[in-house]
């Protein structure tokens, strides 16, 4: 029971930041109708920005992560939309994309070339230490990490709900053109969805680094993955990406624990094609209109 | 026509000053992994090579003739790694010194036995010495020889009777994993539970959960350095009590760093540690590399390094740039630290060039790899 419980808290805890880097991807396909498949070095990137910090700027580990998080808003928001996206989206949605892997590509290769292709250690937000629950023995982290992304999905999804911008955003994710008629700042609702996005991507980057150690191809496995977990969930609702990230993170633990972790990799490849076959909007998305 | 005369003797004068450089160098190839998963390794295999240069080159060179040491990267990659020994081999190189990842060895010693060059490898799967290539040769022991080196600290220091193994499912994983199930039968303890990992991977939990279930009295790990680095972080996550033995990578420098405070307690078997200060030219060594790079060396500088040293003693020994002739030396060649320095402990090397020499036993404290104790040459 003890290892039932822990594996399904870690595959929680795992899924969960996930979760946000596959948000990221429903963001940015709502935003600007394209794939960012440089999603995953999105998430390798800001760990790096606090390793940075802390051994350019000498800066203690809490405040690096405030400017990781500062940075990674301004590169991979900011920066993202207006050098990248904007130029090249009038050309359509299948040239960004194209540019997008090639951005995945340059953003790896440097952080290879200027920070060395070794895996560096990066601190925890949270203590390590086991904890007692009923008898079992499960990782605090684990618990810590599940809680906190859980909790930004939540806030995210408070705002776009229940606050003007994040209905603003809804609205121009639906229909830009009306949007724009009834007075909303598309523009400007399409540059927070960016932002939003870099900011996820570096949430999770300071949640997942810590297990995963800070490497230059950190981004291959988590962009696939939050990427296959964003169309298992349903591309166009942030509660599919929810969904679909929980989902892979907690199948891939059990089958690695129960049936065989030898092929653990294999298996959000097989739940997108069932997926694909069974419910091709996925399982919480809806096959008209978008919405976030 | 004046300038004609001038460019066809500049020319002449170039291909004259290539020669003579070509004749008063020797080329080795430096094949290692400086990218990708074995980068850790690699990157500290090719900088005690580094160091072994400098030192060579000051002390008159091989034979007189200055060394260059050429830098070729496998990307951990086996294919590659093929192909660079090749290209190593194309560039003149006399000896080859790599590669680390067992998997790349297994693919690339073919390349350089069919050229009749030279090998030092750092890889210690077990099948690499049992292909009967006589070009072929260790800088540390092999699994073979490695693990069963920990068979007592199990039997007589643990009193262990029923065992865990988490072990890397690759080449080197699977040479250790036999070795040491086998160890273990002999003795009579019990493996209670077998857990493989794949290359790279990066979430432990699972595995960490099963070993955590089945309640070993310690489990043997045996993964590359990040492997280890993750499944120690995962360990110590997960509260996982008993005793963490590893052979070689488990307690090295950069698992350490990588782990930090979850590496604590780890204990391993190493063929050779900068930690072993206590040996004149491992301290020597240490203090060099560390004055160099800024940062500790691992065991695989220090088998790069040895690899570099021992391809001047024998070269000299055999007194010209011969394979074959350097081949035939090296079986059952012994070298002691009394008559050759540098390479730091009696040394010896069998007919199938596989390595003896003593070793260590050392666990994690505080942070840093401390030498617990001394195992002889097996």
């Amino acid at each position: 029971m003890s290892q039932f419980l822990q594996v399904l808290l870690s595959g929680l805890a795992t899924g969960s930041i996930y979760a946000l880097v596959a948000i990221g991807f429903t963001l940015v396909w709502q935003a600007a109708q394209t794939v960012n498949f440089a999603q995953g070095e999105f998430v390798m990137l800001p760990a790096f920005f606090v390793l940075a910090g802390m051994s350019l700027f000498g800066l203690p580990f809490w405040t690096a992560l405030l400017f990781g998080l500062a940075v990674s808003v301004v590169v991979l928001g900011l920066m993202f939309k207006k050098l990248v996206a904007e130029p090249i989206l009038p050309h359509g949605g299948i040239t960004l994309i194209i540019a997008t892997m090639a951005l995945g590509i340059l953003l790896k290769e440097s952080v290879k070339e200027f920070y060395s292709a070794e895996a560096q250690p990066f601190p925890s937000i949270f203590p390590n230490d086991p904890i007692n629950v009923f008898g079992a023995v499960l990782s605090m982290q684990d618990i810590l990490n599940l809680v906190l992304s859980l909790a930004i999905v939540v806030a995210l999804t408070l705002f776009l709900n229940r606050t003007r911008t994040g209905r603003c955003m809804q609205a121009t994710a639906q229909n830009p053109a009306v949007a724009e008629i009834l007075g909303v700042n598309v523009k400007r609702m399409i540059l927070y969805a960016f932002l939003i996005n870099a900011a996820l991507a570096a949430l999770a980057s300071f949640l997942i680094t810590p297990v995963y150690l800070a490497k230059f191809s950190n981004g291959e496995t988590l962009g696939l993955i939050a990427f296959i977990a964003a169309i298992v969930g349903g591309f166009n609702q942030i509660r599919g990406a929810l969904v679909g990230g929980l989902l892979i993170g907690v199948l891939d633990n059990l089958t690695a624990a129960y049936v065989t972790a030898e092929y653990r990799a294999a298996l959000p490849l097989v739940l997108l094609i069932g997926i694909i076959l069974v419910r091709p909007q996925g399982i919480m998305g809806t096959s008209e209109g978008r919405a976030v | 026509m004046y300038r004609k005369y001038l460019f066809a003797a500049s020319t002449a004068l170039l291909a004259t000053v290539s020669a003579a450089h070509a004749q008063e160098s020797i080329k080795l190839g430096m094949v290692a992994e400086l990218s990708g998963p074995g980068a850790p390794a690699g990157t500290n295999w090719r900088d005690g090579i580094k160091i072994a240069a400098e030192e060579i080159n000051a002390e008159g060179g091989i034979l007189g003739k200055q060394v260059e040491v050429g830098e070729y990267d496998t990307q951990t990659d086996p294919q590659v790694s093929r192909a660079m020994v090749q290209k190593a081999i194309d560039d003149g190189a006399y000896a080859i010194l790599g590669t680390i990842y067992s998997g790349s060895t297994m693919v690339n010693m073919l390349v350089a036995q069919q050229n009749s060059i030279p090998q030092f490898v750092g890889s210690e799967a077990p099948s690499i010495v049992e292909k009967g290539n006589p070009f072929v040769f260790r800088t540390s022991s092999g699994a073979q020889k490695g693990v069963p080196a920990l068979t007592n600290y199990f039997t007589d220091t643990l009193k262990a009777k029923k065992v865990g193994v988490a072990w890397l499912n690759n080449e080197f994983g699977k040479g250790g994993h036999d070795v040491f199930v086998e160890e273990m039968k002999k003795v009579g303890i019990e493996v209670v539970i077998d857990v493989a990992s794949e290359q790279a991977q990066t979430d432990y939990a699972a595995d960490v959960a099963k070993l955590k279930e089945a309640n070993p009295e310690a489990v043997f790990v045996y993964m590359n350095q990040e492997e280890s680095a993750r499944f120690l972080i995962e360990a110590k996550k997960q509260g996982l009590a008993m005793p963490l033995v590893g052979e070689v990578t488990l307690t090295e420098a950069k698992v350490v760093e990588l782990a930090g405070a979850a590496a604590d307690g780890a204990i391993a078997h190493v063929g050779v540690t900068a930690t072993a200060t206590e040996v004149p030219g491992i301290a020597a060594f240490t203090t060099k590399f560390e004055e160099t790079f800024k940062r500790k060396p691992t065991h695989d500088a220090i088998k790069g390094y040895v690899g570099a040293w021992t391809t001047k003693y024998v070269t000299e020994m055999v007194g010209d740039l011969n394979g074959e002739a350097f081949s035939e030396k090296m079986r059952g060649l012994c070298l002691t630290a009394a008559d050759y320095p540098k390479i730091l402990l009696d040394t010896c090397w069998d007919d199938k060039g596989e390595m003896s020499r003593p070793s260590f036993m050392v666990q994690v404290k505080d942070g840093a790899p401390v030498v617990i104790g001394t195992v002889p040459a097996n």
